[in-house]
């Protein structure tokens, strides 16, 4: 995508939350996640379902990115983690807070 | 972040042999309707398709369209609000984890129903505007109609759903598009489509009286693009060209039986909520089969699926899986041969057909002037039209 506004950057301590009309839900006939939303639906890849899991409304993006290293027992995701959910924004599934 | 993450929109992959799940159910409670939409895309003769599935009748279809992966539930009609069941089938597709979606004229909505639609985890309304002329003058000049749609998008608001607002444009009022959008705006909508008409059922039967210019178009499509420019994010605005002025047909629901899977008002599967006009056997009902048996192993579902059975030009066509050969209705509705291209394409010898009725289009009278009156939707019409 080369629209600048992707590059928007998203700060570590803004608080993401699925937008109003979005659902994550897995669903086991695909065995995959996807997001859900007015006559709609995204297929997630594994990595974006497990950032999106953690979007609570609650965690903000630094908590979310602590969060899938100490789960995946890794370290530097704070990259893509970033970049995805400026992706995210940019298509309305989140809001930023 | 590649984009190639994340997978958009409904597609399935065309080269797997068994077809996906049908992940969208339609389900069109009733062919009842209040209104009298010029455009109307029920059936010409739903004056004679009177029988209604019963409330446990959709709820087994529900039950085995989800098991199947259905994720998707559209509630349409006619008015589905006319349905005295509704919230209890809202609620069992809720419970059954599809997302629902309710697609209504507002007409029935009030404070007691919205609160009872959201209490049973409706996820979202899709707010349509429609009957042509009368509601449009009706609109434009701010009167009843105006007021029924500010009360329903304030009840949308006040529950918190998204605000995605539907409108049928045609040559009757696509010169307004600009009070559609700033309507839209008013409203609060997040989302504006703006669908041009359809050509099938009432539509075809109204086309000299609907179908815009080329001029007409145009212009909408400059407006559309001027607001979009101004209002960015706050409004997104969907403009749905008719297909008669492309030159490829579209592929048609996603492909025949590969996503989307239609049930009329008395049970019978469609792969489409127009494709039981097409001759050959008679589609499957759900009152006496499976929903699996239906999407997997029914003819209809089959007859049409994939590349197997197109003709030339398609059969050779390098673009075969960008449109599927176009839509069925729409070849046989134009060129009497369900199987024959689509004659929006311009590969189809057909094409003529369509050339011809655009070029009727762009004479200035107005529909109003050519020979046959506009005909309104109403049970009357629909038992003369199909005597
Ligand atoms: S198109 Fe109009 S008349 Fe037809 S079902 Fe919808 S609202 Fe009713
Ligand atoms: S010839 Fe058939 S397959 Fe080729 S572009 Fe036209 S409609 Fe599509």
């Amino acid at each position: 995508m080369p629209d600048e506004s992707t590059q928007r950057d998203i700060s570590a301590d803004q608080v993401p939350t699925i937008a109003n009309g979005y659902r994550l839900q897995f669903e086991s006939a695909q065995d995959t996640w996807v997001l859900l939303y007015p006559e709609g639906m995204v297929k997630l890849n594994p990595s974006a379902a497990e950032i999106l899991k953690l979007v609570d409304g609650e965690l903000s993006v630094k908590q979310i990115v602590t969060g899938l290293e100490t789960t995946f027992e890794t370290t530097g995701l704070t990259n893509d983690v970033h970049a995805f959910l400026s992706i995210a924004h940019e298509q309305h599934w989140i809001k930023l807070s | 972040m590649p984009t190639s993450m994340l997978q958009h929109g409904l597609a399935t992959d065309p080269t797997a042999d068994r077809p996906g799940p049908p992940l969208w159910l339609l389900a069109e409670l009733t062919y009842r309707c209040p209104l009298h939409c010029a455009f109307c895309f029920n059936p010409v003769d739903f004056a004679r398709q009177t029988d209604e599935l019963d409330t446990q009748g959709w709820i087994r279809t529900l039950q085995q369209a989800r098991a199947l992966g259905s994720v998707q539930c559209g509630f349409s009609g006619g008015e589905p609000m006319l349905r005295k069941d509704l919230e209890t089938l809202v609620g069992e597709a809720h419970s059954l984890g599809y997302y629902t979606n309710l697609l209504t004229t507002g007409v029935g909505l009030n404070e007691t129903r919205a609160k009872a639609l959201k209490d049973c985890g409706l996820d979202h309304i899709q707010l349509s505007f429609q009957d042509s002329t009368r509601e449009m003058n009706d609109f434009l000049s701010n009167t009843r109609t105006f007021d029924l749609k500010n009360n329903v998008a304030a009840l949308i608001k006040d529950h918190d759903w998204p605000m995605v607002l539907n409108c049928v444009v045609h040559r009757m009022n696509i010169d307004h598009v600009d009070k559609i959008i700033e309507m839209a705006l008013e409203l609060g909508a997040e989302t504006l489509e703006l669908a041009n008409t359809q050509y099938y059922s009432w539509a075809v039967v109204n086309r000299d009286h609907l179908l815009p210019s080329q001029a007409q178009l145009t212009e909408a499509e400059r407006v559309t693009n001027e607001y979009r420019e101004r209002y960015g994010d706050q409004l997104r605005i969907i403009f749905v060209v008719p297909d008669y002025y492309e030159n490829r047909p579209k592929k048609c629901m996603n492909g025949w039986g590969n996503v989307f899977l239609t049930i009329a008002p008395d049970g019978t599967a469609l792969p489409c909520h127009t494709a039981r006009m097409l001759p050959g056997a008679a589609f499957p009902n759900v009152a006496d089969h499976s929903i699996e048996d239906i999407w997997y192993g029914s003819e209809g579902f089959n007859r049409y699926r994939g590349k197997n059975w197109m003709k030339e030009p398609c059969r050779s066509c390098s673009e075969a899986d960008d449109d599927l050969g176009g839509c069925r209705c729409q070849a046989f509705m134009l060129t009497g041969d369900p199987a024959g291209t689509d004659p929006v394409c311009d590969k189809s010898p057909n094409r003529p057909i369509v050339d011809e009725a655009i070029a009727k289009a762009q004479s200035s009278k107005t529909g109003l002037m050519t020979e046959q009156p506009l005909i309104f939707r109403d049970p009357k019409e629909s038992i003369r039209l199909t005597e």
